[in-house]
């Protein structure tokens, strides 16, 4: 079995993501290459063929002329599954190399079961298995869900060269992520807001538990995006990476996005109406409650 | 100008999930259903397109299932969409993405639309596929994960969202897709003006058969609840009671709270 990793580079740099792809190619205990648009100085370093793509010719994000790149790596090396990050560079190009090449794509990938790819759905609720019907297919790995390898070897680099064809769309340029105002990543106590607190009125009994318990308040990305609590306080992959010594999760499901920003931290207590709720997973304690109800009652006690 | 926006109606995320009796996908009864969160600003944004450029742009709504998706429909079309088309079939939850985009570009193919919007995922399936596959059959320009959109000449300015807080600035010539990050927009609620004046815009009826020739070719094998870890402590019952036990935790088991 062989396996094509279609690797990311961002601003001068490899993604460090890319090394999970490799972890999944080892699970399979499959042969790999690996694609990648970028430069000579940050080709991902592994004991296979790497096919490198010039960026500066490329563009970083051009996804007609990175699909033509991916294509023509399958081309060469005929792989079985082409795998990439599920991140906004994977999920935004692995559609466009399925149907190129018509074949079946399975979307954030946690782990393999019998063979199957196994999958998330309803919001982690459940689990999905999905079993491509075609000879080859393209997958995307949710993030962490393979544990990053080291760097190993020098790989073999042979260059590719791709038609360079914009197709409509025109990358302008990046703009850098905002100054953020609060810090949550050297809190030590960090009390979440979620949407199941209800509406904006309600978010001062969050920031007085968070006051209570001398810790900063974090949001959940509903909350920032209805605009009830600012963005520096998300946590989240698009928020903030936490870890404090006690995390205090109210009216928060779980989402993996949410997962992925608050599970280094020490402790987590989950308070939440629904006891299948995701984020039941990943707590210590789980208080089955409205929060409404509950919260206030906490901080009375903490006030003393 | 011609714009058409995709919607799915999906469960209620906070619903409790069984797999249904064939194992194939959940079990929908006693499911309560909305629009995908994620299609809400699609619907949004293509309104406020509308509104920005005048009367002259017309504004349809897709969705494919079975009779239920309708009122999905109509709050689409109470939002501001013009017309809407229901691509019926009841058995759309156990097409896969690729088969779900080949009805949509059946649909789209001569139709001419300016531009189509879709969410970037489906919260019960997820596959975030479905838009970026209509894009490529159709042959037009698609960005992803859009939280920031903006037209103007023909040409479409959005924002994507990477990680880390950064994000990448696209335009696009029209024809083209876009699918919908959270937070691109403030979905508005139909008002009640707005909800009668739906009632009189049109559904136009499409029976699926006649836009699906593809197979599938990556189907679901399974759905199953997965495998509770369990390890954490679940306090119920009386809620003085669970403060005093949670404090209790607290002092034993962190350093933090006294
Ligand atoms: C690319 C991408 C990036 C993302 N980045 C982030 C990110 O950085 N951070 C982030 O948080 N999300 C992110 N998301 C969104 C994420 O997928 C979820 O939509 C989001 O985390 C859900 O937030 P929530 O848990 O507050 O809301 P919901 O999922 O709506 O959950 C609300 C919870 O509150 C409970 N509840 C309701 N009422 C009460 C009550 N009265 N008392 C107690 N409990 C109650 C419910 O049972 C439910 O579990 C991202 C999504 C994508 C696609
Ligand atoms: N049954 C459907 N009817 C109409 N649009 C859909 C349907 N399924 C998916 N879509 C669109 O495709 C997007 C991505 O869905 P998915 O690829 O399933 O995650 C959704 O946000 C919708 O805009």
């Amino acid at each position: 079995m062989k396996v094509l990793l279609v690797c990311e580079y961002r601003e001068g740099k490899l993604l460090d993501t890319s090394y999970e792809l490799v972890a999944f190619a080892d699970t399979l205990g499959a042969e790999k290459v690996a694609v990648l648009v970028g430069d000579e100085a940050a080709v991902p370093q592994l004991d296979a063929p790497v096919y490198l793509a010039d960026v500066a010719l490329c563009g970083e994000y051009n996804p007609a002329v990175h699909k033509a790149a991916v294509l023509a790596a399958v081309e060469k090396e005929q792989p079985d599954y082409i795998v990439f990050s599920h991140s906004s560079y994977g999920w935004d190009l692995a559609p466009r190399v399925a149907v190129a090449l018509k074949v079946g794509q399975v979307t954030e990938v946690v782990g393999i079961v019998d063979g199957d790819f196994e999958v998330g759905c309803c919001n982690a609720k459940m689990r999905r298995k999905v079993k491509p019907t075609t000879a080859r297919a393209v997958l995307t790995l949710q993030a962490g869900a393979f544990a990053a390898v080291a760097p190993q070897a020098a790989p073999r680099v042979e260059r590719l060269e791709v038609a360079i064809d914009g197709q409509g769309l025109t990358f302008v340029g990046y703009e850098a992520a905002e100054v953020k105002v609060v810090d949550l990543t050297k809190a030590e106590v960090i009390v979440t807001a979620g949407r199941g607190v209800g509406k904006k009125d309600n978010i001062s009994l969050i920031a007085d538990l968070a006051k209570a318990m001398g810790g900063e308040l974090g949001a959940s990305r509903p909350v920032v995006d209805a605009e009830w609590v600012e963005h520096s306080h998300q946590v989240g992959t698009t928020g903030q990476s936490v870890s404090p010594k006690l995390y205090v999760a109210c009216g928060v499901s779980g989402a993996i996005q949410h997962l992925a920003g608050m599970k280094k931290s020490d402790f987590v207590v989950a308070i939440n109406k629904d006891k299948d709720a995701p984020i039941g997973e990943m707590a210590d304690v789980l208080v089955v409650a409205d929060v409404l109800q509950f919260v206030p009652v906490l901080t009375a006690q903490l006030q003393g | 100008m011609k714009i058409l926006v995709c919607i799915k109606q999906v469960p209620d995320m906070e619903s409790r999930f069984k797999p249904a009796a064939d194992g194939l996908w959940f079990d929908e009864t006693d499911l309560a259903w909305r629009m995908n969160e994620y299609d809400e600003y699609a619907v949004e944004q293509a309104v406020q397109l509308k509104e920005q450029l005048g009367k002259e742009p017309e504004l349809t709504v897709l969705s494919i299932g079975s009779d239920r998706v309708v009122e999905a429909i109509k709050k689409a079309l109470a939002m501001g969409a013009d017309r809407a088309t229901h691509i019926q079939d009841a058995a759309a939850q156990q097409k896969d993405p690729w088969q779900i985009a080949s009805i949509i570009t059946a649909y789209a193919k001569d139709k001419d639309f300016d531009l189509i919007f879709t969410g970037m995922q489906s919260q019960d399936r997820g596959s975030a596929q479905v838009g970026v596959l209509v894009a490529e059959l159709l042959g037009i320009a698609s960005a992803t994960t859009v939280v920031d959109f903006s037209f103007a000449d023909g040409v479409v300015s959005v924002k994507r969202e990477l990680e880390g807080g950064i994000k990448g600035l696209v335009s696009l010539q029209t024809p083209a897709l876009v699918t919908c990050q959270l937070g691109l927009n403030v979905p508005r609620y139909p008002t009640l003006p707005n909800i009668m004046k739906a009632k009189k815009k049109e559904i136009e009826a499409i029976a699926v058969d006649s836009l699906l020739s593809e197979q599938a070719i990556a189907p679901t094998a399974q759905v199953y609840a997965p495998v509770r870890k369990g390890g954490g402590i679940v306090l119920e019952g009386d809620v003085g009671d669970m403060v005093q036990n949670l404090l209790g935790i607290l002092k034993e088991k962190t350093a933090v709270v006294v």
